[in-house]
């Protein structure tokens, strides 16, 4: 729980400072390049994908993956572009999980507003109860799922995904800040009630302001977590037009007379939102993932 | 509505203490009900509706649609012990907990301890930040796309980048057929996709764990001269034990839940030897002529993850306990 406020890496610490005087050794030099090296394995297949996407298919064909292409080619991206609607996956992908993000964060408020603050009984267990929409395995939910969106009207809709991905984020939201709530100082309760607040009030004007560093956490990882999902929404959504990201690309591999160009552009031009959510939200993604996981 | 009247805050209430702090009498804690009853009926309709269709179900035998189910008793539970494809699925399981929480988790120690206490202290900490980054970024990329990257990789013809690789290499023309050719293959293919996932999550819960480290016990075990292996092991490790275990049970879960990974890049081939369980249930409802059998099997692994969740619920506040 302490990691969304992180303090400063330990590099500016005095001890830090005192270590760097001292030269650098070989090995330390061999360790770095091996970190590096590790780093550069990482990233190397969206390396090759770079290298790859901008040659025409007759240049794809006659040369090995690691050779630069003959001459800068945008078929692939622009047959992509032509027979997929991409722009419509990409603006799915983002309706959802943009709703997702905001509601699940509302609901994880509320539950975690009554278990935190309001202590209601049996409140360890409802968490419990909660928790079981992150540990259920999906394909548990798909089956009867898809009946009652049927029955609802609601398959491909992309609501049939967000109602779902609430639920199943907010658990997580509920746990975290359930605790959090739990530690809340009771003076500032105590004084807003003196002052006559009312508990929604309360809740509007004195909690969420104060908890909301982690709320924006919660929804940069909301977003992505639902950005990413693949089994319920491959379940949910059909037609094409109701497609997220992901499930565009996983049809277009499909597909057998797809030009392997243009499966290699589709693949980058898809890794590229989620890039640059990643620029954006690099350090907020990076120390949230430690919240919640020791107290 | 004025939530407490001073006049109800002045008169005790029996109870601990800590319930006597909050400035709330007992009938007007009664309102706190109303907040969870949208995610109550969230999670009942979304979570437990199709668990308990799931569960009952388990118990019949039914075709889908307008079929009428028929009362099967437990023959679904004992046939599902004698189904060599549920079977092969759960030995599958033993080598993607192999890939998504050992593997990891070992390479993660080893590549935190290497960013944090060489590259961040040595070298700086913005160079091991930026390490951090990159080991991360699979993490976020959807495993959809992940996965479309590694087939086409892994292609079988000389399309394949690693088949052209091989036979640049070799001089004569490699033609793999990774995905499709046999298990062996096709299984470390999965597995190497997991493994490639799943490094940035142990690496980056390690980092923030060893700030917690005093470094003032590197410093005097160095002085008594020990070496780099012997502190990680006296005082990394027993230190950052919480996020090893933390880390060991969430992607155990995660593991028993796999899916995309298998849907991805083989379908569950050749010949369904790569099957998960996730992946099994998911086809036998798509598929299969008995949505009975199905359920069951998702029942099977949704008791397994609420088993491995609930040992790790008691560990862990067993040892918070003993930290208290």
């Amino acid at each position: 729980m302490t990691a969304t406020v992180q303090a400063p890496a330990p590099a500016s610490s005095p001890e830090g400072r005192r270590n760097k005087t001292r030269p650098r050794t070989a090995a330390e030099w061999v360790l770095l390049i091996l970190a590096i090296l590790g780093a550069l394995a990482v990233v190397f297949p969206m390396l090759l994908l770079l290298l790859n996407a901008f040659k025409s298919p007759q240049d794809y064909a006659n040369s090995g993956p690691l050779e630069l292409p003959q001459a800068l080619s945008f078929e692939g991206i622009r047959t992509f572009w032509e027979t997929q609607n991409f722009p419509r996956a990409l603006w799915n992908s983002i309706f959802i999980s943009t709703m997702v993000a905001i509601i699940a964060v509302v609901v994880s408020v509320l539950n975690s507003f009554a278990i935190g603050i309001g202590r209601v009984r049996g409140r360890t267990w409802i968490v419990l109860v909660f928790l079981m929409a992150n540990l259920v395995p999906q394909e548990m939910l798909f089956d009867p799922l898809f009946k009652l969106y049927d029955d609802l009207g609601l398959l491909s809709n992309p609501w049939s995904v967000i109602l779902t991905f609430v639920v199943i984020q907010s658990a997580f939201g509920t746990y975290l800040l359930s605790s959090l709530l739990g530690t809340f100082p009771k003076e500032i309760l105590e004084a807003a009630a003196v002052d006559g607040a009312t508990r929604w009030r309360t809740l509007r004007s004195v909690i969420v302001p104060v908890v909301r560093p982690t709320l924006s956490v919660l929804m940069v990882f909301f977003f992505i977590w639902t950005w990413n999902e693949f089994l319920l929404p491959l379940a949910f959504l059909n037609t094409s037009d109701s497609l997220t990201v992901p499930l565009l690309l996983e049809q277009l591999n499909g597909e057998r007379q797809t030009d392997t160009t243009t499966l290699i552009a589709g693949t980058l031009i898809s890794i590229i939102p989620t890039i640059i959510f990643f620029l954006i939200f690099q350090r907020t993604l990076t120390r949230g993932i430690t919240a919640g996981a020791v107290k | 509505m004025t939530s407490t009247p001073p006049l109800t805050r002045k008169r005790p209430r029996a109870g601990t203490d800590e319930q006597a702090r909050i400035p709330q009498r007992d009938a007007n804690k009664r309102g706190y009900w109303l907040y969870l009853i949208p995610g109550a009926l969230l999670v009942g309709l979304v979570i437990f509706y199709p668990i308990v269709r799931n569960v009952r179900l388990s118990f019949f035998h039914w075709r889908g649609g307008r079929a009428e189910e028929h009362f099967a008793g437990l023959e679904n539970w004992i046939a599902l012990f004698s189904d060599t494809e549920f079977l092969q699925s759960f030995k599958n399981i033993v080598l993607v907990i192999i890939a998504m929480v050992i593997v990891p988790t070992l390479l993660g120690l080893v590549i935190a301890a290497l960013l944090f206490d060489v590259v961040g202290r040595r070298f700086g900490a913005k160079l091991s930040s930026f390490l951090r980054a990159t080991y991360y970024l699979p993490q976020i990329l959807p495993i959809a796309v992940a996965g479309v990257m590694f087939s086409w990789i892994l292609k079988p013809n000389s399309d394949g980048v690693l088949n052209q690789f091989l036979s640049a290499i070799t001089g004569s023309t490699v033609e793999v057929n990774w995905l499709g050719g046999q298990y062996s293959t096709a299984m470390a293919s999965v597995m190497v996709l997991m493994i490639w996932i799943q490094i940035g999550y142990p690496v980056v819960i390690f980092m923030a764990a060893l700030q917690r480290v005093d470094p003032q016990l590197y410093e005097a075990a160095e002085l008594d001269g020990a070496n780099w292996f012997q502190r990680f092991r006296a005082i990394t490790l027993p230190m950052i034990r919480p996020e090893v275990f933390v880390v060991a049970l969430t992607t155990t879960i995660a593991a028993l839940k796999v899916f995309a990974p298998v849907f991805i890049l083989t379908q569950g081939g050749p010949s369904k030897s790569t099957y998960v369980p996730s992946f099994y249930a998911y086809q036998e409802f798509i598929k299969g002529t008995d949505k009975g059998y199905a359920a069951t099997i998702a029942s099977a692994i949704t008791i397994l993850v609420v088993i491995v969740a609930i040992i790790f619920i008691r560990v862990q506040t067993r040892a918070e306990r003993k930290d208290a």
